[in-house]
């Protein structure tokens, strides 16, 4: 099981709680989450599946490398955080 | 007559209402501190749609069916997965198309029950006819080698704005394109033709200026009672055209400026236009300091500058391409800005109410 869980920021708008979940990759545990929240998922992705250019995801504490196709591994027992870039205006 | 104006700005949709004693004031507002870059009351049922745009989350769609007590997320227009790369950037590359912002959205006519059209940067038109639960981007104009033509004005990448359809045939569409020109379809989508010959870049080479796919209509509406008469208020001047667009003429000796981004075409009488004009290209600034309105009621022959209850001196409000309505009365306009100004008149722009002068930018305005 891996542990996701998503910005405040993000909470605001669309409900998205921590969850636990079986996954291998980055993309397999966003699916998991979608599939319960299926408007989370153009929150976070684009028209073409690739991450949003202001979002980020992080692994273990570290960014995950494949934007496009979030095929980056996790195992037992990861965490994954979901978190936006900052910005002003 | 409208009694209510919707006010879309970058921080909030607003409800602007009249008030005894207190005339025109804001009532009520949804999505407060988000950023709401189009709202649409659909006539035929009465929905209200609201487009926002998250910036860091994307763009999304959300839709009232009991004016705006509550809202529903509901599809956004999205381009296919996988598909190929049909978008060039300022750079020249060119990459896959993904909606940045819903910069047009209109309903269907009233033998279209929940038909919906949606225009986007980077240029693609949707089409919906389940109210907005789902949506189908319209490949006969993002196939069409014209579209790959198309280029940013303001914006990186190319955008569809104005979505006119014809009252009295709802499946003869207009489309104004910046920077594209104006594009029309006779059978509902199906085919499409750039309608923008008589139109004059500016901005390009010479040897181009004619061209009508490289034209930037910053906004094109039509005459309700004679929608073969559009008028667009152009990056470089005003055209008009009688015959659906086949032909535009420019409209010359504007004063004070043919500067703008809105226009606002009377209903009943399409010698009749309203425009917010600012200086020039290079100055996007009122014209002396005060906020003017300009109409002209001789099909451009002669413009009378409105400004009764508008700044005279030290204004620098711009309004953007969809900041100005007018209602179906064609009494009742009002129009926003991007310094959070909005005004109200209730007499064809003869004298102007503020509403406000320190709401967020104004994106959008529209009766309902």
């Amino acid at each position: 099981m891996v542990q996701l869980s998503f910005s405040s920021a993000l909470q605001r708008h669309v409900p998205c709680p921590p969850l636990e979940l079986e996954a291998a990759t980055v993309r397999e545990a966003l699916e998991g989450a979608f599939a319960r929240e299926p408007h989370l998922r153009g929150y976070l992705l684009d028209d073409q599946g690739a991450l949003r250019k202001h979002m980020a995801v992080f692994v273990d504490g570290k960014a995950v490398q494949d934007r496009r196709g979030l095929a980056d591994p996790v195992r037992a027992g990861s965490e994954i955080a979901v978190i936006q870039a900052l910005s002003g205006g | 007559m409208s009694d209510e104006l919707l006010v879309a700005t970058r921080k909030g949709l607003f409800s602007v209402r009249p008030s005894p004693g207190r005339g025109w004031v804001v009532q009520g507002s949804s999505f407060l501190g988000s950023n709401v870059s189009l709202v649409l009351q659909d006539p035929r049922d009465q929905a209200r749609y609201a487009a926002l745009n998250h910036g860091h989350f994307g763009v999304k769609l959300h839709r009232s069916d009991d004016s705006g007590a509550a809202w529903k997320e509901i599809a956004t227009p999205a381009f296919p997965r996988g598909e190929p790369p049909g978008v060039k950037t300022p750079m020249g590359e060119t990459i896959a198309p993904a909606v940045s912002l819903i910069w047009a959205l209109e309903p269907g006519g009233p033998d279209q029950p929940g038909r919906l059209w949606c225009g986007t940067i980077p240029g693609g038109l949707f089409r919906s006819d389940d109210r907005g639960e789902s949506w189908e981007l319209v490949r006969s104009l993002w196939d069409h080698p014209g579209r790959l033509e198309w280029f940013g004005g303001g914006a990186d990448l190319p955008g569809i704005h104005s979505i006119l359809v014809d009252p009295r045939d709802s499946r003869r569409i207009v489309l104004g394109v910046s920077c594209g020109g104006v594009w029309v379809s006779a059978d509902d989508g199906a085919t499409w033709d750039c309608r923008a010959t008589g139109m004059r870049a500016s901005y390009m080479p010479p040897e181009r200026a004619m061209d009508p796919g490289i034209q930037d209509p910053h906004r094109v509406a039509l005459c309700r009672a004679r929608p073969d008469t559009m008028w667009a208020q152009h990056h470089n001047g005003i055209f008009r055209t009688d015959d659906g667009g086949a032909s535009w003429r420019e409209i010359t000796d504007v004063r004070p400026s043919a500067f703008g981004f809105a226009v606002a075409v009377h209903p009943d009488s399409a010698d009749t236009a309203w425009f917010v004009p600012g200086v020039s290209d290079e100055h996007r600034l009122p014209p002396e300091g005060r906020v003017i309105v300009t109409r002209t009621r001789d099909g451009g022959k002669t413009f009378e500058v409105l400004d009764r209850g508008l700044p005279r001196e030290h204004a620098y409000d711009l309004t953007f391409r969809h900041a100005l309505d007018i209602d179906p009365s064609g009494d009742r306009l009002g129009f926003g800005t991007t310094t959070g100004s909005l005004w109200v008149s209730l007499d064809q722009g003869d004298s102007w109410q503020a509403v406000s002068q320190h709401l967020p930018p104004v994106y959008a305005v529209r009766w309902c």
